[in-house]
């Protein structure tokens, strides 16, 4: 197989952010950097005239480097790249034809050459190259055949400083880069929507951060570990994240003992979301993230989550809200978190659910409720952000 | 304080083991297969191992099959013994209450075209004896009990089944499962009529990945793994020489003083039984003195999530077992031995596996016993409704 020397970065949305353009490609340049960092190799990632360059410096793996750039957010292509200096149209011709005859082991496919001459000083104009090397690759071989409109292979040859050939374009996992929408706050359990639901914001350019509720003894250490193993594998898209693990466990049993128990899961919930809030506008985060998807369980009816919802002043974004579970457990597997999701060490923190809870509860009712926690909850809550370990997650 | 109070599921490497085993690793490297001079030192630990071994079991060197642990002896003396015997017959007994390494394996075979029967067993988990007469017919080439059940600690009458089968048709190979047994009791398979018996190094102070099979000369075993031809092909593999060094010397000490060791685990076991008696609304699976195994206790705290109590006690720095996977809707975890006893799901969802070890102390048990008596309360106030 050819070797290549660089690969050309494609990116979309980013091309069309004007004047703030160059943000976006700086952070671009920065998150392949972080990427290829974590693999073997040295790189150098570069912006040339509106264009990124990753160039191997050393040997490197082939398959490992298209990986690591597959979860770059802002990446919509990767271009494999034959890089030649300018020794003259005839050496061009030779090199493109030795391309050829490497990378394609069957000839018998449509072409057409698209040629970019964006150093403007080259003797031949683009449509003269075109041709030109069209007839050179007719000429050398006779199985393959020129299709302008659909072509199988579409050899971009671009002179600049360098000349560039290249042909075949590998999918990006497109987004924005991270670093270029802020940073929000991803509630994060060890099951398969939540890790989804920070994959997807991350996309969008998000940085995130994390909040785990743990609550020994009900939940277990390897509980724990795996919503740390989650975090870990999100964090392969979406940079290091910074997990805040919450001690819940008197929070918890205080609503057991004082609220009705079909309300219980409601209860809680409005009180994570408030720890998450206050976590969230402490870090600096805009928003929070859920897994939350319309009724999947009582708590995710729309009634539900309205009345969740209420307590919190700062947006909550629930990417996975239309979703059915399948969808959401294909993005999981793709993005590698459903192996770990189902492993099954949650199960008793169903001790605080009830058997029937309620699908439809009214505020005012749930308010109500909640009087009966306001001799201690404010203390409680105020120990659990004041006891909040957190842990920052490298992928 | 802390309190391993989970030596049925491992239990410390003891010093001795660990020293020979640098040892051996560090020093003795050699490959025992390797004709030079390295070669034959290494080899000398797997001779010595054997004859501790076979000394201890009071049969031939040649009978012992090294091996990575409970799991492939058990996997071997079963799918060894059913393959090299079909044309016997395919018909298997076993009980409904074996260790999984046992369970799946038959499973395995069943699919593999074998029949097999499970045997039940009574309230205390002994196996039913009727059945088993019942059960035995001239298709029947293999019976496979355990020694003493690893969840409750009841000690199946081996002797009594060995005569029953053996009366029936001597050919009838006997395999036992020794893992929880093994170094608990003082055990001559060839007066007891045994013919496999599988047994664990790390359950008595012997290394993990360490584990023999004694397989009795008169029988034909088939290997279940193959290559080089080590151990006369019944085990091919060069053989984990510091692991079989470790176990040898495990073997040596875990049957030094042994009459006072087992009068002090049982004197151990006894008093926590009493002690926790106290405790209201309990359900004792084991039983006391010699009826049961004398380093095992499962206790059913009901009203209690096993795992719950488990996080509890572990966050006071005691390690115990639950007694089976938290089954609130996942019912294929449930265990097949509490439920083989015939415990109730509240009491099977609820149960915890205590187990000691000469150098537990009734400190220890003192302070578990305080600490479970401090929270049951509490976690018994919080139970799903």
């Amino acid at each position: 197989m050819i070797k290549y020397k660089s690969f050309l970065i494609k990116y979309a949305e980013i091309g069309v952010k004007g004047k703030n353009k160059y943000i976006f490609e700086d952070a671009l340049v920065r998150q392949i950097r972080l990427a290829l960092n974590r693999i073997d190799g040295e790189y150098n990632v570069h912006k040339e005239e509106g264009r990124i360059y990753v160039d191997t410096l050393s040997d490197y793996d082939y398959e490992e480097v298209i990986k690591a750039l597959q979860c770059v957010f802002g990446i919509v292509g990767i271009c494999p790249l034959v890089q030649i200096e300018d020794n003259g149209f005839e050496d061009l011709c030779e090199k493109v034809i030795s391309y050829i005859d490497e990378v394609y082991e069957n000839k018998n496919i449509t072409f057409k050459v698209n040629a970019r001459r964006a150093r403007k000083n080259y003797p031949l104009e683009s449509m003269e190259i075109n041709r030109k090397v069209g007839e050179i690759i007719l000429d050398k071989f006779p199985e393959m055949r020129v299709d302008v409109h659909n072509p199988m292979l579409m050899l971009n040859i671009e002179i600049r400083k360098h000349i560039n050939i290249y042909s075949e374009t590998l999918k990006g996992p497109g987004g924005m880069p991270i670093g270029t929408a802020g940073k929000a706050m991803l509630l994060l359990s060890g099951g398969i929507d939540s890790p989804v639901a920070g994959y997807m914001i991350s996309k969008r350019g998000v940085e995130l951060e994390a909040t785990y509720f743990h609550t020994p003894p009900y939940t277990s250490e390897r509980a724990k570990q795996k919503v740390m193993d989650l975090a870990k594998k999100v964090a392969v898209y979406s940079g290091p994240i910074r997990l805040n693990i919450v001690d819940f466990t008197d929070i918890q049993m205080y609503i057991y003992e004082k609220c009705p128990h079909d309300e219980l899961t409601i209860i809680m919930k409005r009180v994570m979301f408030k720890i998450a809030e206050h976590l969230a506008k402490e870090s600096g985060a805009l928003g929070l993230v859920t897994g939350e998807s319309i009724g999947q369980v009582s708590s995710q009816t729309l009634q539900s989550l309205g009345v969740i919802n209420e307590v919190c002043t700062i947006p909550v974004f629930r990417p996975v809200i239309a979703f059915d579970k399948q969808d959401i457990v294909d993005i999981a597997i793709k993005i590698d978190t459903y192996e770990t999701s189902i492993l099954p060490y949650e199960d008793c923190c169903t001790t605080f659910v009830a058997k029937h809870p309620v699908t439809k509860p009214n505020i005012n009712v749930i308010k109500k409720s909640e009087e009966k926690l306001d001799e201690k909850i404010d203390e409680l809550v105020k120990t659990a952000i004041d006891t909040v370990k957190a842990v920052t997650i490298e992928a | 304080m802390e309190a391993y109070l989970d030596n049925s599921a491992t239990t410390v490497v003891a010093e001795e083991v660990k020293d020979i085993m640098i040892k051996a690793m560090c020093e003795d490297y050699g490959n025992p297969s390797s004709l030079h001079l390295k070669g034959v030192e290494a080899e000398k630990y797997i001779r010595t191992a054997k004859e501790i071994i076979s000394k201890n079991l009071k049969v031939e060197e040649k009978e012992i099959i090294f091996t990575s642990g409970g799991t492939e002896s058990n996997n071997l003396a079963i799918i060894g013994s059913a393959t090299a015997n079909k044309r016997a017959g395919n018909h298997i007994i076993t009980s409904c209450f074996e260790h999984p390494s046992v369970l799946s394996t038959m499973e395995f075979l069943k699919e593999q075209g074998y029949r097999i029967t499970y045997l039940p067993v009574d309230k205390d988990g002994i196996v039913d004896m009727e059945a088993l007469k019942n059960e035995l017919c001239e298709d029947t080439i293999l019976v496979s009990i355990m020694y003493v059940n690893n969840e409750i600690g009841a000690v199946e009458p081996v002797n009594e089944i060995s005569k029953i089968v053996k009366e029936y048709n001597p050919n009838i190979i006997f395999h036992v499962d020794a893992i929880q047994s093994f170094g608990k009791y003082v055990i001559n398979p060839k007066k007891a009529g045994i013919d496999l018996l599988s047994v664990s190094g790390h359950k008595i102070n012997g290394p993990k990945g360490s584990g023999f099979l004694y397989a009795s000369g008169k029988i034909k075993l088939n290997p279940i793994i193959y290559g080089g031809g080590q151990q006369k092909g019944m085990r091919s593999g060069t053989e984990n020489v510091p692991a079989i060094a470790g176990l040898g010397e495990a073997v040596k000490l875990c049957y030094k003083d042994f009459n006072e060791k087992i009068e002090k685990l049982i004197s151990i076991k006894d008093y926590f039984i009493d002690e926790i008696s106290v405790i209201e609304n309990i359900k004792i699976n084991s039983k006391k003195g010699m009826e049961g195994a004398p380093h095992i206790v499962s206790v059913s705290f009901i009203g209690v999530r096993s795992e719950v109590m488990l996080h509890t006690l572990e966050e006071r720095d005691i390690y115990v077992s639950a007694g089976s996977a938290c089954s609130s809707n996942k019912q294929k975890n449930v265990s097949a031995t509490l439920k083989g006893i015939g415990l109730k799901p509240e009491e099977i969802d609820s149960t915890i596996r205590f187990s000691f070890s000469c150098d537990t102390t009734k400190e220890e048990i003192d302070y578990t016993i305080d600490v479970i008596k401090e929270n049951i309360l509490v976690l018994r106030k919080f139970i799903r409704k």
